[in-house]
């Protein structure tokens, strides 16, 4: 029986947890709430000790030493340009980690009921089912974010990936998921644990690989609630009730977050999971255009600038990889100097994720009140003199609004092709991580400055400064 | 009350509680949301710790250490990179809350 100050203490962790989530959906709260679910994780990590006798204590205390290292190195260490595919990362490997708890649980519980003499009917069913279900779960997050991981960190292509056997596998491997599930129910064995594993490896990967780059921070945060799901059931395989509530709260949480997400996107959740397979949403290629384009160097942009009396600047994930932000921001106080009025126009899912934009030029400084979402600015583009693009692209294509085979159909985007002029900072032409054209690029009002956004920023800064 | 109800009874309630509280977050917060909810399942520590503290085999020993050491790095990793993402946004938090007011 687990001691009762130790259960309290679980109870104490759950509602540092409730009020973590509380204080996490507040600007003002969120990072004391951070710091009570913290304290509360810590605290269930050191009183589990005392919940009974644990053998090879001092293997675990350094494994958790070692985990705490490379969690600290890591999420330290991160750009945070990069930060999407790193809470990727410690989701997917908190999959992991649920997935191999349960299957450690049923070899267990196996081990103990042919102990007792082979009467395997004495397990639970329903405990049976959940560990099923927490290694399945578990694995789909695991083998799901490792896929997310590779496409934003572009170890793949962004692009959805599909092929003509794609449905039936997907379909194949829950079938069979389902019925070993059963199985194991029926007939409690390690070796079908195992394969659900591997099956749910399988599965994380065909689910995300369809999925187009633009849509993968949903994603994210769908694998986010699986794990929490996953974990959830391992409470109830371990009869622990603190699992139980902090997964099912990260589970339920998580659900409604993704669809948040996803109507900011524009987007349903299906359609984001399943649109590849339909077809039709490969419109583009991703292949560079050679059609003519108005480009200008930074003195003829930083007249445009300089002299008008409103400019929005649309920042984007190109900004950021660049470290330009900083520079921005300088430019924008000298405009301002100068007397003309800047904000900056904050897609949604400016930079990688929604809010991860928000982030980024919180790093560089940028007041808070110069920073305007969507809904609030995009009516103010029809009496801009100047939009400013830089390194953004899909947030600003009309194909969202014109165009229905595109990827980003339906989409919210800034109304950007309403200004006067539009100056576009990039690279190159190469498209936006949606990997479709651009059709605001060829526009007549559209001047481009190609070239390294910080590179090109400092110059541009300078000529406005001596103008 | 079966003990299996009593399960069923806090799961749907904890259901409610996760939806409830984060039912009115902004969407400047949603990604230290997302992070902060991924670190708060690295609580499968808890488990990982409990199954690897009663395990019999060595390879159930290793298994078990891996699974340790995974749901550290979820956990405390999740907390600190969330906790460095909303560092940035201390500055502001003045002007949110006045903001906030004038609405």
């Amino acid at each position: 029986m687990i001691p009762t100050w130790v259960q309290l203490g679980y109870l104490l962790a759950a509602a540092c947890f409730i009020i973590a989530l509380k204080g996490l959906s507040g600007p003002g709260t969120a990072r004391r709430g951070n710091l009570i679910g913290a304290f509360g994780a810590a605290l269930a990590c050191v009183i589990v000790f005392f919940e009974r006798d644990l053998d090879h204590q001092l293997p675990i205390l350094a494994a958790i030493a070692v985990g705490s290292a490379a969690g600290v190195v890591g999420a330290q260490r991160v750009q945070m340009t990069q930060m999407p595919q790193l809470v990727a990362l410690f989701n997917g490997v908190g999959g992991a980690a649920a997935a191999l708890v349960a299957g450690l649980e049923l070899s267990e519980l196996v081990e103990a009921a042919e102990l007792a003499g082979g009467g395997l009917g004495d397990v639970p069913e329903f405990d049976l089912a959940a560990t099923a279900f927490t290694i399945l779960v578990g694995a789909v997050s695991f083998s799901g974010s490792l896929v997310t991981f590779a496409k934003l960190q572009e170890l793949m292509t962004t692009r959805p990936v599909t092929f003509p056997g794609l449905p039936v596998a997907f379909g194949g491997s829950i079938i069979a998921a389902g019925a070993l599930s059963v199985l194991l129910v029926l007939e409690p064995a390690t070796w079908a644990g195992v394969v659900i594993g591997v099956l749910g490896l399988a599965l994380g990967v065909l689910l995300v690989l369809p999925v187009g780059g633009a849509d993968v921070p949903i994603v994210i945060s769908l694998l986010n609630a699986f794990t929490g799901l996953a974990v959830a059931a391992g409470g109830y395989v371990l009869g622990n009730t603190l699992l139980l509530v902090a997964g099912t709260l990260v589970g339920a949480s998580g659900t409604l977050l993704t669809r948040l997400m996803a109507a900011a996107m524009g987007r349903s959740l299906a359609n984001t999971l399943f649109g590849a397979l339909k077809g039709g949403s490969t419109l583009g290629g991703g292949e560079v255009s050679d059609r003519p384009v108005r480009s200008a160097g930074p003195t003829d942009v930083a007249i445009l600038l300089g002299y008008a009396q409103r400019v929005i600047v649309v920042p984007g994930y190109g900004l950021a990889v660049a470290q330009a932000q900083h520079t921005l921001r300088e430019l924008v106080d000298v405009l301002g100097e100068r007397g003309v009025q800047v904000d900056y126009a904050i897609h949604p899912v400016a930079g990688r994720m929604p809010g991860h934009m928000n982030v980024l030029l919180a790093e560089a400084q940028v007041p808070y009140e110069q920073l305007k979402e969507m809904d609030e600015i995009n009516d103010e583009f029809k009496r801009t003199d100047v939009v400013l693009v830089v390194g953004a692209n899909d947030v600003v294509n009309p194909a969202a609004r014109s165009s229905p085979g595109a990827p980003i159909y339906g989409m919210p985007i800034l109304h950007a092709d309403q200004a006067e002029q539009v100056i576009f900072m990039k690279r190159s032409m190469r498209p936006g991580f949606a990997g479709i054209e651009n059709e605001l690029l060829f526009d007549g009002r559209t001047t481009l400055l190609f070239g390294d956004a910080k590179e090109n920023m400092s110059k541009l800064l300078n000529a406005v400064k001596s103008l | 009350m079966s003990e299996e109800v009593v399960w069923l009874t806090i799961f749907v309630l904890s259901v409610f509680v996760g939806i409830e509280v984060i039912s009115k977050v902004s969407s400047t917060l949603h990604t230290p949301l997302m992070s902060g909810a991924n670190a708060i399942h690295g609580v499968i520590l808890v488990g990982a710790v409990l199954v690897t503290g009663t395990a019999e085999s060595g390879l159930g020993l290793a298994v078990g250490l891996v699974a340790v050491v995974l749901a550290t790095l979820n956990m405390v990793g999740g907390f600190v990179v969330t906790d460095r993402m909303l560092q940035m946004f201390r500055r502001p938090r003045g002007d949110a809350q006045q903001k906030a007011g004038q609405k």
